[in-house]
């Protein structure tokens, strides 16, 4: 039964020839940058996953040269950003450049856009021209099924209808449009099925939505128009915590999918039957892995998100292609900012061990998530990870949700936003 | 040819059978750095923590450290997510945690804001109450006390309020030094420690 490595390697790259080759087209015009000399992984996406994976293969192995393709020279974080859209962050606490980062680790950094992964000559495609990898890892984070939803136009629905899913001008936006209503508007909210980024994210969303009516236009309310039969995460805290602040402001209707929408109107439709007005709509459109791994062709049956082995998070479609974060199909582990920064720790351990010709090493994660509920009481979830039989499970009898909702949860919400802010920038 | 085409379709099976194995995700016992690598998003990398009520855990006393999980595991020890994560550990990995965090280099702590009238206090407080197990204005330990020097002045804080309140838990000999201490005096302790470079 023993193959050696090598010829192991050879086995699988001969049997996965011809997949992921999206855009050889392209690939055959692109000019190579930065030629490949050494040994190189090379990352594409600088958000929660993406950073962390590029850190910690340097950290394990100097002797790997690490590129991180990113798009956009600033990032925004996700968590926090309802605190924004409350009023009581400002977008700047949760906005990092990537410079201390690529200096302190020697990661080299191309801005750029991703056009195509061809994984049989082992080439990202830019706009820019192409890079050689060993290994890819892709930490692409989510694009969204827009056309799930009748009448909703990519250009210019998100203008009128801000989806505010991806932290930055969607959350400014819906953060005006809340500002600019007046005091007895109601405010639509639209939560896609499971999974989607953010579990708890949307009912956050909610409270925060809230707490900014609650203290600036109390007449207001709040329609939380959902396609799951109940809130998804957390359930038991966010009632108690809008029973406790928020009595008779949030309407929350489960088992309500929006399928249309109406930007013209200001409206939605549930099931394509019932119409709901809304002044402030904020419509999250059901979910899929980001673009990229469309282009890598790692994702899976599904169409919409990436399987992967469960300790190395090498595509179980693409050789040599790993897809940790939101992306991709991690058992237990919700699709969360921490657990893309846990994620990303192991497939860089794994990563590192396969270039050195090591087994690979066990799959540990962590998720910790803290969700606001006011400006000064939080509430969390928190779960241990381990692989049985080839998944990702939690580790029985850990984990949960906090007791109650309580200041001392907030404070160290705070300490959770600056801490992962500082792995991940420097 | 045949020959070889037989040898390549053995080859096959044997690849498939490896496919298979790699599909089952199974891989050595996760080693100390993996299991700790988790904690890095709430402590820091390496254990040198960024979030003021979140304490840096690199260079900690192994021994702190191990009591401190298992008494989070147990419930004897308030906290927010602790309790929960400490549940997911066995003994063993919690040791190997510890040892991982003992060994790393602590950073010198960053700058924080404290009250330079309470240190002085502080630093009086400690010399009489604390410095035979918190040695060397608490860079240093005896037995089971944990490094405090330098640590987020937040985090110590809010031990104190849970020893203050009687949430948290203290050894004889422990309550025998604290006891006598007004809340006051102890957050002079926690500023002079959290000033500690």
């Amino acid at each position: 039964m023993n193959v050696d490595r090598r010829s192991f390697i050879k086995l699988l790259s001969l049997s996965t020839a011809g997949v992921g080759s999206a855009g050889l087209s392209m690939a055959a015009r692109a000019a190579e940058l930065m030629p490949k000399s050494g040994r190189r992984v090379v990352v594409v996406g600088g958000g929660y996953g993406g950073t962390i994976a590029a850190k910690y293969v340097r950290m394990m192995d100097p002797s790997i040269e690490v590129v991180l393709i990113e798009r956009n020279r600033q990032f925004v974080s996700c968590p926090f950003s309802n605190l924004v859209i409350g009023g009581e962050r400002k977008i700047s606490d949760l906005t990092m450049g990537y410079d201390k980062l690529a200096a302190q680790y020697g990661i080299k950094m191309v801005f750029d856009e991703v056009t195509a992964v061809d994984a049989e000559k082992k080439e990202v495609i830019t706009a820019g021209g192409s890079i050689k990898y060993d290994r890819l890892i892709l930490s692409p984070g989510i694009d969204f099924r827009f056309n799930e939803l009748e009448g909703y136009d990519p250009a210019t629905t998100p203008a009128i209808m801000p989806h505010a899913w991806k932290a930055g001008e969607q959350t400014l936006l819906l953060r005006k449009q809340l500002e600019e209503m007046k005091d007895g508007g109601t405010v639509l909210i639209t939560v896609p099925l499971t999974p989607y980024r953010c579990p708890p994210g949307p009912y956050e969303r909610t409270s925060m939505v809230a707490w900014y009516l609650k203290n600036h236009k109390p007449k207001s309310k709040i329609i939380v128009l959902d396609a799951n039969p109940d809130i998804t995460s957390k359930a038991g805290l966010f009632r108690k915590g809008w029973a406790k602040h928020y009595a008779g402001m949030i309407e929350y209707r489960g088992a309500k999918k929006v399928t249309a929408v109406n930007p013209a109107g200001m409206s939605v439709l549930v099931e394509g039957i019932e119409e709901v007005k809304g002044d402030v709509i904020n419509v999250i459109p059901p979910q899929r892995a980001g673009a990229i791994a469309v282009k890598a062709g790692v994702v899976g049956p599904d169409k919409n998100w990436c399987p992967v082995n469960a300790i190395t998070f090498e595509s179980t479609l693409v050789k040599d292609v790993h897809v940790i974060g939101d992306a991709c199909i991690a058992g237990a582990m919700p699709k969360s900012g921490y657990s893309a920064n846990s994620e990303a720790k192991v497939c860089a351990t794994n990563v590192v061990a396969a270039m050195n010709g090591r087994e690979p090493v066990e799959l540990s994660g962590i998720n910790t998530c803290y969700s606001s509920i006011t400006a000064k009481e939080a509430v969390s979830v928190a779960g241990v990870y381990k692989v049985d039989q080839g998944k990702i499970i939690a580790v029985p009898n850990s984990g949960g949700v906090s007791p109650d909702l309580s200041e001392l949860e907030a404070i160290y919400a705070d300490s959770w936003l600056r801490n992962i802010m500082a792995e991940m920038s420097a | 040819m045949k020959h070889a085409r037989s040898k390549w379709s053995r080859m096959l099976v044997v690849g498939a059978t490896m496919l298979a194995a790699v599909a089952g995700a199974q891989g050595a016992p996760a080693t100390p750095e993996m299991l700790s690598n988790a904690c890095a998003g709430c402590h820091g990398t390496n254990g040198v923590s960024a979030g003021f009520s979140m304490p840096s855990l690199a260079g900690q006393n192994r021994v702190a450290m191990i009591e401190a999980m298992k008494s989070f595991k147990s419930g004897e020890r308030p906290s927010s997510v602790m309790g929960r994560l400490a549940k997911g550990y066995s003994d063993a990995e919690i040791e190997a945690m510890a040892d991982f965090f003992a060994k790393q280099k602590p950073a010198p702590s960053e700058a924080q804001k404290v009250d330079l009238a309470l240190v002085t206090k502080g630093k009086t407080l400690h010399e009489r109450h604390c410095k035979r197990c918190h040695l060397e204005g608490g860079k240093e330990f005896d037995e089971n006390a944990a490094v405090l020097a330098g640590q987020w002045l937040k985090y110590l804080e809010i031990q104190m309020a849970d020893y203050a309140d009687g949430k948290r838990k203290m050894s004889e000999k422990k309550a025998e030094k604290m006891k006598p201490l007004s809340r006051d005096e102890l957050q002079a302790i926690a500023n002079y420690y959290a000033s500690v470079k």
